[in-house]
């Protein structure tokens, strides 16, 4: 099987969409004949023209309300963000438009969109632009959130979120474009909402997405070697739909639980997690569930500081020690 | 600005129109202002909620546009979107029902007063956060050019509206992409409460026009003959050379900018002084004094209107209220769509 990184996972996920559909377009900013901030797209301006990649002006709320215009008259858009932390400027057109105007319009309208772009801290690139909005974007109803960590993953997540009648907001990382992962070479498609297991495992369940899902393979790996603990590793891989079922099964028969978020805690992602298996699985709980997220604070540029704001492996390893009982 | 008193000459426009095309418009003028005014007597009596905004003083910009519109076209309006969708075409019982919140209303009562769509008449919103819908205008002018469907977007917002950020960057990428919209400001002279003396740095809006590569057109509602024509050119400047316009059309509402607003900040004569313009009585003179009708002509009409709109606010009085279970729908599309 070829192996390919995530940024030619995604590209390949667009150009087969783009192919077979011509109504889906790329926007964005630098994705034409800049080819990418990240080279995401690389080669797709040269393969589809000016007409569906399409090169913005610095103009996020513009751009994104474009894309949910085109989008209810038909059009299949792919809007980039050059990274998440330019969505904030257009959080209006994503709250209020893009996730309202099916429900608004009593169903007459549809919003077929795909926004796109690294997310979370990168390296020492300071506050604003080291920001998770995973919860921001996954508290919305009217939206689906996907998180992706492998090329395999990213690559038949995307299609799925293309040919998704709904906005879909689709969460890379800039520090794992060049993670290299198998993906075959003919088509599939993986369905949004159904988390996957990456590391089987009997003693701790240990949650993660994205960012945090290579931290919970290390960890996991801290965890056979130095504790004698297994850990069973879950990418959620969507956020919205969460995949409840999978996460439940997986803590009665553990038992254990720790959640790896990279994203600051109050009110993340984790703590819906952490509701639900309350909820539903209270009776099979051994310990409380342990949190291991961002500090909660501004990102500092420091190296230092930043290294010590984002969960490491060490401090998951020490987590799934915790809840159980190994300290 | 310049006002003509209500003596003054008629515009050019509105005389040269025949009866028919004037009685027609009058009559949707009419038809605009009685709802908002049955609209108003509702809200008092706590049938309708909410927000509720009226375009009275306003009728003859929906009127006039909708009648330089052609089929696949498209208005997307602010909140202030009730003479929109009647010019269209959209039943007045519907329309009225949505703001009683009720199971028969324009979008079965989740919208509201300010969320008014029905897409197959070109109403296209009713959007109610001041000035996002302008990249939305524009993206649906993107994709007719797109998918070259030859339809216009027609885009309304008010004089409060152009200091926001989304309506310099929908303005911007419609200027840059020479996309296929008509972007209107309804200069109604205040944004909310504050006169546009202490919101816009140079009076003229449309002196903002070049800068996003577009053609500027300002002129002062006299009739909707006018706006058909002046709206029409950047219709036909749209559809058949792909390139934006901004018109800027100095207009007065007549009531406050909500229910809530008693409008104690015009100024002493200010609104008389537009009463005596207002377009609606124009063309009521014109019915009288070009074409032959009597007044009592003029009222048995006024009186069939009148009825319209009772029977709407009555029809949605008894309609039932959304289904509890409504509330869930329209959320997600399953499947792939």
């Amino acid at each position: 099987m070829p192996t390919l990184q995530i940024r030619e996972a995604i590209r390949e996920a667009m150009r087969e969409e783009m192919v077979r559909d011509d109504k889906v377009f790329l926007m964005g900013e630098e994705v034409g004949h800049y080819q990418g901030a990240y080279k995401c797209s690389q080669g797709l301006l040269e393969q589809f023209g000016e007409k569906r990649v399409v090169d913005t002006p610095i103009t996020e709320t513009g751009f994104a309300g474009v894309g949910i215009g085109a989008a209810m008259c038909g059009l299949r858009p792919i809007i980039e963000f050059m990274t998440f932390n330019f969505s904030a400027v257009a959080f209006d057109q994503i709250l209020n438009n893009a996730a309202k105007i099916h429900h608004m319009t009593g169903g007459q309208f549809s919003v077929p969109i795909v926004f796109r772009g690294p997310n979370a801290a990168a390296h020492m690139l300071g506050s604003t632009h080291s920001q998770a909005f995973d919860s921001f974007y996954a508290h919305i109803p009217g939206l689906k959130v996907v998180s992706v960590a492998t090329p395999y993953d990213a690559k038949g997540l995307l299609k799925s979120a293309i040919r998704d009648p709904n906005p879909v907001i689709f969460f890379e990382s800039e520090l794992m474009y060049s993670v290299r992962g198998e993906v075959p070479e003919e088509e599939y498609l993986i369905p949004i909402g159904e988390a996957d297991i990456k590391r089987p495992g009997d003693d701790v369940t240990l949650l993660c997405w994205g960012q945090s899902v290579p931290t919970a393979l290390a960890a996991a790996e801290l965890a056979q070697e130095h504790s004698d603990l297994s850990a069973e590793v879950i990418d959620l891989r969507t956020l919205r739909p969460l995949d409840t079922e999978a996460i439940i099964a997986s803590v009665k028969k553990t038992n254990r639980v720790v959640i790896a978020e990279h994203g600051w805690p109050y009110g993340g992602v984790g703590a819906e997690l952490v509701d639900r298996i309350q909820r539903l699985a209270f009776d099979w709980l051994d310990a409380p569930v342990a949190r291991v997220c961002y500090d909660d604070i501004p990102f500092a540029y420091a190296e230092n500081l930043e290294h010590l704001s984002i969960p490491q492996p060490e401090d998951v390893h020490a987590a799934l020690r915790q809840v159980a009982y190994r300290d | 600005m310049d006002l003509p008193d209500k003596d003054a000459p008629l515009p050019e426009t509105l005389s040269s129109a025949g009866k028919d095309e004037t009685l027609h418009a009058y009559r949707e003028m009419l038809r605009i202002r009685r709802f908002e005014e049955t609209a108003a007597r509702a809200y008092t009596r706590g049938k309708i909620s909410g927000f509720l905004h009226l375009y009275i003083g306003q009728e003859a910009i929906a009127v006039g546009t909708s009648l330089a519109m052609q089929p696949g076209d498209r208005i997307v309006s602010t909140y202030r979107d009730h003479g929109f969708a009647l010019a269209q075409g959209c039943d007045a019982n519907a329309c009225m029902a949505e703001m009683f919140g009720k199971k028969t209303g324009l979008v079965g009562g989740v919208g509201g007063s300010m969320h008014f769509f029905e897409r197959d008449k070109g109403m296209w919103g009713g959007y109610a956060i001041v000035g996002n819908h302008i990249p939305i205008a524009a993206g649906h002018a993107f994709a007719s050019k797109y998918l070259g469907d030859g339809a216009v977007t027609i885009c309304f917002l008010g004089d409060g509206a152009v200091g926001i950020g989304p309506t310099h960057e929908g303005m911007t990428l419609a200027g840059l992409w020479d996309l296929p919209v008509v972007f209107v400001v309804e200069n109604n002279r205040y944004s909310m409460g504050t006169p546009l003396e202490r919101t816009l740095p140079a009076a003229d809006i449309t002196s903002r026009a070049p800068g996003y590569g577009m053609v500027g057109d300002r002129f002062t509602v006299e009739d909707p003959f006018q706006v058909r024509d002046r709206i029409g050119a950047a219709i036909r400047r749209a559809r058949e050379e792909s390139q934006p316009t901004l018109v800027e059309i100095l207009t007065y509402r007549f009531r406050g900018h909500s229910m809530s607003d008693p409008a104690k900040y015009r100024g002493k004569g200010e609104l008389e002084a537009f009463r005596a313009s207002d377009p609606f009585e124009r063309a009521n003179r014109a019915l009288l004094e070009l074409h032959g009708m009597t007044e009592e002509q003029l009222e048995a009409i006024d009186d069939e209107v009148i009825a319209e709109m009772d029977a709407a606010a009555e029809f949605a009085d008894q309609s039932p209220q959304p289904d509890p279970d409504y509330r869930f729908e329209n959320i997600m599309i399953e499947g792939e769509g």
